[in-house]
């Protein structure tokens, strides 16, 4: 204990120092917003990877690839390909550019900027500040709940302390402060994650023996028997797909591997960081860190967390989930029953690294959205923006205190982490994606076009969500409350559309919308401010 | 059966996650130091900007 306890002050006291180095070096509004735009690469790769992946990926998703094997490294190539190669080579570059030529501090305002609408830049904001918080209290209670089982504290007390560090690194740093730190998380989190998974293959015989003795679980009749009601139905084995177009292959695919694996492209505290380099040479530097990180990562994370099966049923003749007892608590339990008791400090550091990291981000982004999106820019309120968004990021945090103050009493939590975090990236790709798409790539979409978008993708996607998603609407519980049934199309002819995720539906919707209104009004763009924002692009 | 994984749709994917990171790697290697030719133009227009900025912030006193 006594170890743990001098490791956390270590790392605790690093991380001041670097909001302090992120406090002396913000000099204006450009610091605190995008570092100045002179982030090094390897900072930016790192930080964009320490802000992508949270606790959620670790433990919540980590600790789902035990319930539903390896089918959920498709999400880890979509987090490589689509979320480090197509976001920062295709997407990057374009976005650099454009917020550089424009002048944008944020996403939002990027958006605004581009289709010269405050109504953009006040709504994005205003679904920011409003939703972000979800995923943040999800962030936030799964780092709480980590630590106060290390330190054998009480959720209440850890979770008070927590928010008054990042109440106090978040508003003091900055985003210099914010991305310092970010990289310094990362290397925690990279060592945390890398040592998991030698010692994981090393100690099932290698990457080939590991696999086959997974593989074999799926046809002992004893551990298939623990598998019985643990998942959807279509469940095939931990290195198999589930069964095409059951209610596990839906879960897999369309929730997780998609919502979550494209939603990242259009996350606006990822797509801030591209607007922090001075040049594309940063970025193109930046794609070897981030790729590399993110493989680390959640491929670490899934591949353990199936192989976690074979460890637990040959030490105790129990499936990790069995042992385990819910999902959230496989990659924790692995780490207490199978690895010696020092590396439990390390790997408990960087899954609170990998919290705190992504939790400063979001505050940042909530906070920006606040204080400059909103107050300054939709509202043409002329004070400082550093002071309001510093009073946004508190605020923001507040906020977000209260929520997981709250989730920790609501019953049903299981799965809580990873639900929160579909949402958020399912309404970001939603409302957001095609019309960042189309700011970046089509000089003729219009501003009506642009609006129609990102109005009707965050709507669906909300509605979606609240209404007929079963999963998610049953436990928000608005759908309850206003027509007494867990969701609408319970009972119908429909109901298996229950289980698509919202993001499968709501994207093309905000995609048919963009298409038909910007072909509507295709002859509607200002063409000196089109070439203004394209200046430089090619 | 491939890496000890029977399904088609796991073993390709469970090889796709290391050519996708070897994707990121050569990419970023081959462009190390390919996209700062404008470096120089770009530090002084944000030099102004900052300049601006200060000015409004000291006219507005605060």
């Amino acid at each position: 204990m006594l170890f743990k306890i001098i490791a956390t002050v270590i790392y605790l006291a690093v991380l001041s120092f670097l909001a302090y180095s992120g406090f002396k070096g913000t000099k204006n509004a450009s610091d605190y917003l995008v570092g100045g735009r002179q982030i090094h690469p390897i900072i930016m790769a790192l930080s964009y990877g320490a802000t992508f992946i949270s606790t959620s990926a670790i433990v919540g998703f980590g600790g789902n690839a035990g319930l539903f094997g390896m089918s959920l490294l498709w999400l880890t190539f979509l987090n490589i390909f689509v979320g480090v190669f197509i976001a920062f080579v295709v997407f990057g570059k374009r976005t650099r550019k454009m917020g550089h030529n424009l002048d944008a501090h944020t996403f939002p305002e990027l958006m605004g900027l581009r289709f010269r609408s405050k109504f953009i830049q006040g709504f994005s904001s205003i679904l920011i500040f409003l939703v972000m918080p979800i995923y943040t209290a999800a962030v936030l209670k799964g780092g709480v709940e980590f630590m106060a089982t290390t330190f054998n504290l009480s959720y209440d007390v850890t979770l008070f302390f927590l928010i008054l560090i990042l109440a106090v690194f978040v508003s003091v740093g900055g985003m210099k402060g914010v991305m310092y730190g970010d990289a310094f998380q990362a290397v925690i989190m990279f060592v945390g994650m890398a040592a998991l998974v030698l010692v994981v293959y090393i100690k099932l015989g290698g990457i080939v023996s590991a696999n086959e003795k997974l593989t074999a679980l799926a046809s002992n009749a004893s551990a298939m028997d623990q598998m019985a009601g643990k998942t959807p139905a279509g469940f095939q084995g931990w290195t198999s797909m589930p069964a095409f177009n059951s209610p596990l292959w839906w879960t897999v695919v369309s929730s997780i591997v998609m919502g979550v694996g494209i939603g990242v492209l259009a996350q606006p505290q990822l797509v801030v960081r591209f607007m922090t380099v001075k040049s594309n040479r940063e970025l193109n530097r930046a794609v070897v860190s981030g790729g590399v990180f993110i493989l680390f990562m959640t491929g670490a994370a899934f591949a353990v967390g199936a192989l976690s099966n074979v460890l637990f049923y040959e030490k105790y003749g129990q499936l990790s989930v069995t042992f385990a007892g819910k999902a959230d608590r496989i990659i924790p339990s692995l780490i207490t029953e199978f690895m010696p008791s020092w590396f439990s400090t390390i790997f408990m550091l960087a899954l609170l690294a990998a919290a705190l990291s992504t939790l400063t981000s979001l505050f940042h982004a909530i906070g920006t959205s606040f204080g400059r999106d909103f107050f300054e820019k939709t509202l043409g309120w002329k004070k400082n923006s550093v002071i309001v968004t510093r009073l946004g990021v508190v605020i923001a945090i507040l906020i977000t205190a209260v929520l997981a103050f709250v989730a920790e009493r609501v019953e049903e939590t299981d799965g809580v982490i990873v639900m929160g975090t579909s949402i958020f990236f399912g309404l970001c790709g939603a409302a957001f994606l095609p019309t960042y798409v189309g700011a970046l790539y089509f000089k003729s979409l219009s501003r009506k076009a642009a609006i129609s978008s990102v109005v009707t993708g965050a709507f669906v996607n909300l509605f979606w969500v609240f209404f007929i998603q079963a999963k998610s609407a049953k436990l928000l519980l608005l759908c309850n409350a206003i027509f007494g049934k867990d969701n609408l199309l319970i009972g119908t002819g429909i109901e298996k559309l229950t289980m698509v995720d919202s993001i499968v539906i709501a994207l093309p919707v905000s995609v048919i919308v963009i298409v038909v209104v910007g072909l509507l009004t295709r002859k509607q763009a200002d063409h000196a401010h089109v070439d203004a924002c394209f200046s430089g692009i090619k | 059966m491939v890496l000890g994984i029977p399904d088609f749709w796991i073993w390709s994917v469970f090889v796709l996650c290391f050519l996708s990171t070897a994707l990121c790697v050569v990419y970023g290697l081959i462009n190390w130091n390919k996209g700062g030719e404008e470096e120089p133009k770009q530090i002084e227009e944000a030099k102004s900007w900052e300049e601006k900025e200060e000015i409004v912030t000291e006219e507005k006193g605060l």
